[in-house]
């Protein structure tokens, strides 16, 4: 079966105050893929999960989800379509006067009509699969950070949603707790098939995960490519930035010519 | 091209100002039109508000409203002595408390005491992008943070008026009559002569236009945080639009104070 887009953006620009951010952005990310936009910070990384998001509008170009564009949609269309995303933010973003138990159980005491029964066992399921037994009743503050990214997930994943978001999920986390969260996203996506769109800068790590890798460079995509090949690329800015972030790459035909 | 600067920066603020009265002014249609369209928010969230608002601003009200009353007894008695008419003391305090004094001071108190945290709550939720994920969740923020709080303040603000004008009048007595003499039947029986029910309702209306004013101006200043115009980021930002809050509203109350008794007279 052919890859099918999911999310498509083309030509998305954004622009705050005199500063031109994003430049016309075309992206699309393929569906139960992963997807990581990786770039220097400040680039506007974060800036296009928003717009997917449709927490930002854009100044011109389109944002299609599911084959629909975000930005003509009725709140309510957009609300339906926001019933299949989860999103891990990068402050994990959980409400800090409720307990872990209450956070992962907000979007189902809200959205879907679970007796409280199902709430707790459904919430239980998701607690145990991010190793967070025993935590229902602590509060963000009393958590470390790998906890409360843990938390997040578990929120984001808490309905199925189709596409889950990753903004900068490991940041200031040290590399044991980076790949704890790794881990759990591996198993969670091998489980519940989503579509993963991630932004980090934990190059050259995040590429295990990684089935396509796009470049953000001065507020336009360079090139989304896989892995492999976006290592090897001779597009000389994702060149730069791989040489930068990972150290010189050697292909074999180099190697030979050498 | 100093003239020009001049020019340009005027623009700018005007904007800004038309900007956020717009927003602000969208943001209190959308959360009214939340609050009457399903689906429906859990009871237990507004009794919850009604706790947080009202039930914990009764001690401030009770107090602020004794001494409010005592010092009415006070001056009202040294006052009315004058032209010997210690008999009008409690309908002239009955009258100041329940069309001017109980409405504007009880808003003032409940604008400094719970419409401060609702500010500093919104922002800080809007900044540690939890209203985001709420979005994200496909929870209405306005539905789910705003609706309960206008509820809650609406109803809470008469009766926490009422709390006041009641604990004032028995202040006005305690000075009135038990401290400096005055008649205790001349105080019950002038009050029910003069206080008429168009008394009372001046008083309801002031109170719930000023709830609704409390919460309106509070909120929406913590929601829209982050487009405040020296940047609303951070404890600083969130400090600065607490404020603000606080400052326009109790401007606001003041106003409109003048405005509503100008028409209602």
């Amino acid at each position: 079966m052919s890859e099918q887009p999911i999310i498509e953006l083309n030509g998305v620009r954004k622009r705050f105050g005199r500063q031109d951010v994003l430049k016309g952005i075309n992206l699309s990310v393929m569906e139960g893929k992963t997807t990581v936009i990786v770039g220097g910070s400040g680039q506007g990384k974060s800036l296009i999960i928003k717009h997917i998001l449709g927490l930002m509008k854009p100044d011109s170009g389109s944002v299609h989800v599911f084959g629909k564009d975000i930005n003509r949609l009725k709140k309510a269309e957009l609300r339906d379509i926001r019933t299949n995303f989860g999103v891990l933010f990068q402050t994990a973003a959980l409400f800090d006067s409720m307990t872990v138990f209450d956070n992962v159980a907000l979007p189902l005491r809200e959205r879907t009509k679970a007796s409280e029964q199902e709430v707790r066992e459904i919430v239980h399921e998701k607690l145990k699969m991010m190793e967070l037994e025993g935590s229902d009743e602590k509060y963000p503050a009393q958590l470390s950070g790998g906890m409360r990214k843990r938390v997040g997930l578990a929120r984001a994943l808490v309905l199925n949603p189709k596409i889950v978001f990753f903004d900068e999920p490991t940041t200031g986390l040290d590399i044991a707790r980076s790949n704890e969260i790794y881990r759990v996203f591996f198993r969670t996506q091998k489980k519940l098939k989503y579509t993963a769109v991630i932004v980090s800068h934990d190059v050259p790590r995040i590429f295990k995960l990684a089935d396509y890798v796009a470049l953000i460079y001065d507020g336009i995509i360079q090139d989304c490519l896989s892995p492999e090949e976006f290592q090897v690329s001779e597009n000389p800015l994702i060149k730069d930035f791989v040489e930068t972030t990972m150290g010189q790459i050697y292909t074999s035909e180099q190697m030979e010519g050498e | 091209m100093k003239i020009l600067d001049f020019f340009e920066k005027t623009g700018d603020l005007a904007l800004y100002y038309i900007n956020q009265a717009g927003r602000m002014a969208l943001f209190l249609l959308s959360t009214l039109l939340n609050i009457i369209t399903p689906p429906y928010y859990k009871v237990s969230y507004i009794t919850k508000q009604i706790y947080i608002i009202g039930s914990l601003s009764i001690f401030v009200i009770i107090f602020t409203g004794a001494f409010t009353g005592m010092v009415l007894g006070l001056q009202g008695y040294n006052t009315l002595r004058k032209f010997s008419s210690e008999g009008l003391l409690g309908s002239a305090v009955a009258l100041s408390l329940i069309r001017e004094l109980g409405p504007v001071l009880a808003a003032l108190m409940v604008t400094g005491r719970a419409g401060s945290a609702i500010c500093a709550e919104i922002g800080i939720m809007r900044n540690s992008e939890q209203i985001d994920a709420l979005e994200c969740m496909a929870i209405d923020p306005l539905k789910y943070i705003m609706a309960p709080k206008f509820i809650a303040t609406v109803i809470s603000m008469p009766l926490l008026t009422a709390i006041f004008d009641v604990v004032g009048i028995f202040g006005g007595y305690i000075v009135g009559v038990g401290l400096l003499g005055g008649n205790e039947g001349a105080y019950f029986s002038s009050m029910a002569k003069d206080v008429e029910f168009q008394d009372l309702y001046m008083g309801f209306v002031k109170s719930i236009c000023f709830g609704l004013l409390i919460v309106w101006i509070c909120s929406s200043k913590g929601y829209f945080v982050h487009m405040e115009r020296n940047g609303g980021f951070g404890a600083e930002g969130v400090s600065r639009a607490t404020t603000n809050a606080v400052v326009l509203s109790s401007v606001s109350i003041l106003v409109f104070d003048y405005f509503i008794t100008s028409i209602m007279l």
